[in-house]
């Protein structure tokens, strides 16, 4: 994976992980573009996009909007089941978990984050959080 | 001790939740007061400001020597959350480190997550962070130590990982398995960074992939994966461990907490799939120990949710990458069926992508469901059409070219991502230039269309010359070079002046290349006519002259000279020659009095450039010149006396360059025409559309009739695609072979790489049907016949038919097949053939083939012996083969190819006979040496794009291991060793009547690392195979 964005419907960042080295400027182009992108698409539309060699894999939960990249080889499918996996994790954690658990806690949604995902490679179930 | 680590870890979720709960409900905490500020406002220019202010409150606490670490932990969430709306925080960098270094527990967690938000991987603060990380690595505190890898396994300074990997390495053995897991991650992170720095624990890896916790081992398997995708052939061994995770995986072995959504490890299975079909790629031997378990997979994974699909896909991927079983592919077809006829949109997406994999290897598969792929074309989501478009471009034929060409520049006119318009607009391009510029020098049959055409391009052209050539394409700039110096004379009324004005500012163009400058140049050259044009070509010499550039100079000079000479310019650049080749004395005998005298004067004696290269290679005694880089050659064949057209611009244009090389080709000015799709027709490009958008108040009736109308032109010619090019299948049909007898003397072009694109005009019309071969057998005899091109003289040739030497007499009944040989034409018997194998005997027949390789050719000898007593009669003998066209050239190559007939002939008492035989070629039996320079192997290099690269066994038991590796391939394979440089070898070889093969060969680590380009993109594949073989038969 090369990196995940959160952002919500207005197009607010939410939270963000990069897993390949970009200069800031090139991180607050792509988040830009993508995030214009994603929220011109209708909801019955395909979850997976091309932008620029990438593959961009992003779902929709309530007002918030999960996004990641993906080499083009990369099963699209699986990275979808690791948005949802993350999200049940957030779920487990804050118990029904909404936007705003999210933005006042953003430091503990990364914490999830780096529990669950290592160098941007999915691990199994955390059960424990350090 | 482990004691106290229990408790912490329990007592974390509390805190941590008590923390939460705070956060939750945290109207008090500054972050909430920030993030509810924000909301509140109204205008980006007062969040900026609301934001700025909180920038400099916290830069002033952060630095107060008051702050306790539980402050700055909050300080550095709110600076996290100002960076994320995008506002720099830098001040806070440093106190970031300083806070994973002297705090606690989570405060420390914060410090190390705001670092790794913070910086970047080569950032220099990055380093003081070095130290923390040890000691947290040091620590008796379980979370510690794992908070410390979890940031060595996100970020860390890849010069530092020397000082921290044998702590890393230790902890492989830690009894917590949380911790080993993350320490192989960390150690994937090295890999990934800087793979050779964990090169020498390479055995700890395997222990790893042993551990007896799932995770640990699910964790090691990333490593493996960049391992294995890196070099497949040092991990072969470990295939049937993998397959047997795999099995343990998909039969539900592993423990329960394993499962996601009640499949067992997806992320397991998944990744295991990958490296399978890394493994399994062409191997036959390795993918045969997969086809059980991907099997098993296949029917398992019931189509119920998401996480099934993912594996579903990740199986069919990797079913068609090893090597295929026919059983599996079906299973796997019925799958990706199942995929494109979902109504899940992002199923369909997939099963769209599946079939672009599988597509080349089964046209099939596209032909079944081409009813949904006409309607995933007009889907309203763009990225549907994308995936279809990419499919289309994949069955592209010649047949259906017009109508796939016509949806994508639709699509294009959609599209606005200009991503997207390039990387289909260079899928589309490269036959473009060549194939208007033939429809613009041929023309059509009418006269007056050509001109007005012409005419048109001219002034199409001129208007864009005046708008802004800047921005123009260097390849569209040379045609529209060319046409003006070829055609503006159509345009009444325009001066050559004028063209020449606006030519001469290409020459000013930053960005123009030395051979768009030529190219206009030319073109000029060709126009300048009159006193204006010879004050114009003046100017241009006054301020280009001192150029540089060589070429430049000299078409400069070249204008200057023929614009102050019109009746030499007429005779060098004569108007409306049309496309006769034109006759080149390509060996320049016409200069050979002006070399003679300057001999006799005392000149030196010209040296071709790569002798000259050589030559001060030696004076240094070193060359570290690759030979790669050619020097700015490109243009200098062009010499006044031909019309060039953008030679750049073809597709085999590799060898265009040095003139000494020109006898080969038979004036390199011409055009290459074969290979070029033929995409202008009459009517222009595309213009008239057949496939009309349908309307929208037409019945449904209509609507499905046109997209039938639609499919069948899609889908024209795939269908025979499939059963002639794919042996894969099984489904090859043999089609008649094509038999032609050509002209002696006619194929003597072989020597270059290059096809001889002039004598393809003239080609003889080929026998179509089989070749027959009636002929009476006399009675206990044998008999031997050729087929194949450029027969030798001793045998008669009489329309097609070989006609048998009755004198050869053998006795069949004896066995041993030296007789045979002995009735070899002599002219052949002291070539390289094979062994004379016999294809079948039958009643009173027998026959018998061996095959001959001669420098231009490859022979088969076909042995036909009478056994009975009595004359046979009416022997006829019908070849047909697949792989095979005109006579015995591989219409492409593969490993082997198969060649079958049918024997058929009458016995004066008995019925017709026929008996059915095969005969097998080898690829090596068409591969011939191809002798180029090191400078032509450069130039060459550089204009092929298929290679496939492999590591091969170097022969070690001599002194010289590349030279005896070489060597061999040379006596087994007949390739031409072109240079060998220090540890790197370089060697060319080609395909009977042309397509050249390079391979580049360089000696790594006790491997022989080789590189193969070529033109056709099976050669490398089967070349390699054979280079295998042949070393390790050795």
């Amino acid at each position: 994976m090369q990196f995940m964005l959160l952002f919500s419907r207005q197009g607010k960042l939410r939270l963000q992980k990069w897993y390949v080295p970009l200069s800031d400027k090139e991180r607050k182009k792509i988040s830009r573009d993508l995030v214009q992108t994603i929220l011109a698409r209708k909801p019955k539309m395909c979850s997976f996009l091309e932008w620029r060699d990438l593959k961009i894999v992003y779902k929709r939960y309530a007002s918030l909007y999960f996004c990641c990249a993906v080499e083009d080889q990369d099963n699209e499918l699986i990275t979808l089941e690791i948005i949802h996996r993350y999200v049940e994790l957030l779920d487990k954690y804050f118990g029904s978990v909404c936007e705003l658990d999210i933005i006042f806690n953003f430091e503990k949604a990364y914490f999830i984050l780096d529990e669950f995902l290592l160098g941007g490679r999915p691990r199994r179930r955390p059960r424990r959080m350090c | 001790m482990s004691d106290v680590v229990e408790k912490t870890l329990t007592a974390l979720p509390s805190l941590l939740s008590l923390d939460s709960q705070s956060g939750k409900l945290s109207s008090s905490s500054k972050l909430g007061n920030l993030i509810r500020g924000i909301t509140e406002l109204t205008s980006k220019h007062d969040e900026e400001k609301l934001i700025q202010r909180e920038l400099v409150s916290i830069k002033e606490q952060v630095s107060s020597p008051n702050t306790s670490m539980r402050q700055m932990k909050e300080l550095m969430v709110r600076a996290i959350y100002c960076e994320m709306l995008g506002y720099e925080a830098s001040f806070s960098y440093i106190h970031a480190i300083k806070l994973a270094q002297q705090g606690t527990a989570l405060d420390k967690r914060v410090g190390y997550l705001a670092v790794s938000l913070f910086l970047n991987e080569s950032d220099e603060l990055l380093l003081l962070l070095v130290n923390t990380v040890l000691k947290d690595l040091q620590s008796t505190n379980l979370i510690e130590v794992c908070m410390a890898l979890t940031v060595v396994g996100q970020i860390f300074p890849k010069d530092m990982i020397p000082a921290v990997l044998p702590l890393v390495e230790e902890k492989l053995t830690h009894p917590k398995e949380i911790i080993r897991r993350k320490a192989v991650l960390a150690l994937y992170k090295f890999y990934l960074i800087a793979p050779n720095q964990v090169q020498h624990i390479h055995s700890k890896f395997r222990k790893a992939l042993c551990d007896k916790d799932p995770g640990v081992m699910s964790a090691s398997l990333h490593i493996y994966f960049e391992m294995v995708k890196e070099k497949p052939e040092g991990y072969k061994d470990l295939t049937g461990s993998f397959v047997t995770i795999l099995k343990q995986v998909v039969g539900g072995k592993l423990p329960i907490d394993f499962n996601y959504h009640s499949v067992p490890a997806p992320w397991l299975q998944i990744q295991l799939l990958r490296i399978l079909s890394l493994l399994g790629k062409n191997d036959r031997s390795m993918s045969e120990l997969m086809y059980e378990v991907l099997d098993e997979s296949l029917r398992r994974a019931e189509m119920n949710h998401n996480i099934t699909y993912a594996i579903l896909f990740e199986c069919v991927k990797t079913i068609y990458t090893i090597h295929p079983k026919a059983e599996l592919l079906e299973k796997a077809a019925k799958c990706i069926g199942n995929f494109v006829l979902s109504p899940k949109i992002n199923l369909k997406y997939l099963g769209l992508k599946a079939l672009t994999y599988v597509v080349q290897q089964d046209a099939n598969l596209a032909l079944q469901h081409q009813m949904t792929i006409i309607e995933c074309l007009d889907h309203s989501d763009l990225i549907i059409k994308r995936e279809t478009l990419e499919l289309l471009f994949r069955i592209t034929n010649s047949q259906n070219v017009k109508v796939i060409v016509e949806k994508l520049l639709e699509f294009l006119r959609q599209s606005k991502d200009d991503y997207i318009t390039i990387d289909l607009g260079g899928k589309m391009q490269p036959d473009i230039p060549n194939s208007f510029l033939r429809l613009l020098s041929e023309g059509f049959d009418s006269v007056e269309e050509n001109r007005q055409l012409r005419l048109l391009a001219v002034e199409s052209y001129l208007s864009l010359l005046q708008d802004r050539p800047a921005k123009l394409s260097q390849r569209f700039l040379q045609v529209i070079s060319w046409v003006l110096g070829e055609y503006s004379h159509l345009k009444e009324g325009l001066e050559p002046v004028t063209v020449l004005r606006l030519l001469a500012p290409l020459l000013d163009l930053r960005q123009s290349s030395t051979e768009t400058k030529s190219w206009a140049l030319t073109a000029m050259t060709k126009l300048c006519d009159g006193p204006a044009c010879v004050s114009v070509a003046q100017e241009l010499a006054d301020r280009h002259g001192g150029s540089l550039d060589t070429v430049l100079r000299q078409r400069l000079h070249e204008l200057q000279h023929l614009a102050a000479h019109p009746e030499l310019r007429t005779r060098v650049l004569p108007r409306n020659v049309g496309l006769e080749p034109l006759e080149v004395d390509s060996s320049l005998s016409f200069l050979d009095g002006f070399v003679s005298e300057a001999l006799a004067a005392g000149a030196a004696p010209y040296k071709p450039p790569h002798q000259r290269q050589e030559e001060l290679a030696q004076e240094k005694a070193l060359s570290v010149e690759p030979y790669g880089l050619s020097l700015p050659l490109s243009m200098s064949n062009c010499s006044v006396a031909e019309r060039p057209y953008p030679t750049a611009l073809s597709t085999s244009s590799g060898l265009s360059g040095n003139s000494t090389e020109l006898s080969h080709k038979g004036g390199s000015g011409a055009l290459k025409l074969e290979g070029v799709k033929r995409v202008w027709g009459k009517e222009g490009y595309l213009t008239q559309t057949e496939a009309a958008v349908p309307m929208e108040e037409m019945a449904q009736v209509e609507a499905d009739r046109e997209k039938q109308q639609l499919a069948s032109s899609l889908f024209v010619g795939l269908g025979s695609l499939s059963s002639t090019g794919l042996c894969l299948m099984g489904k090859a049909e043999p089609t008649p072979h094509r038999f032609r007898r050509r002209a002696k003397g006619q194929g003597s072009s072989s020597g270059t790489s290059e096809r001889s694109s002039p004598d393809s005009g003239s080609v003889p019309p080929h026998v179509d049907s089989a070749p027959h071969l009636p002929l009476d057998l006399p009675a206990n005899n044998g008999a031997q016949e050729d087929l194949g091109e450029d027969m030798s003289a001793s045998l008669i040739e009489t329309n097609g038919m070989a006609v048998v030497d009755p004198d050869t007499y053998i006795d069949l009944h004896d066995p041993d097949h030296v007789h045979l040989i002995s009735s070899l034409p002599g002219e052949l018997s002291a070539l390289p053939r094979s062994e004379i194998t016999p294809l079948c005997s039958h009643a009173s027949l027998a026959l018998s083939a061996c095959h001959v390789q001669t420098d231009r050719s490859a022979l088969l000898v076909v042995f036909v012996a009478n056994t009975s007593d009595s004359a046979a009669r009416r022997f006829v003998l019908r070849m047909t083969s697949g792989d095979l066209e005109y006579s015995l050239i591989p219409s492409r190559p593969s490993v082997h190819m198969e060649l079958a007939g049918v024997a058929s002939y009458q016995l004066p008492d008995g019925e017709p006979q026929s008996t059915q035989f095969s005969y097998t070629l080898s690829l090596t039996d068409f591969i011939r040496p191809l002798t180029v320079s090191t400078e032509e192997y450069g130039r060459l290099w550089l204009a092929f794009s298929n290679d496939t690269k492999q590591n091969l066994r170097l022969l070690s038991e001599g002194p010289d291991p590349l030279r005896d590796t070489l060597g061999l391939l040379r006596d087994k394979l007949q390739v031409h060793i072109v240079d060998i440089i220090a540890s790197e070898g370089i060697v060319a070889c080609q395909l009977l009547q042309g397509q050249p093969c390079l391979m580049h060969c360089r000696v790594n680590a006790g491997c022989l690392a080789v590189w193969l380009r070529s033109s056709l993109p099976e050669l490398p594949d089967c070349l390699l195979y054979h280079c295998q073989r042949a070393l390790a038969e050795h």
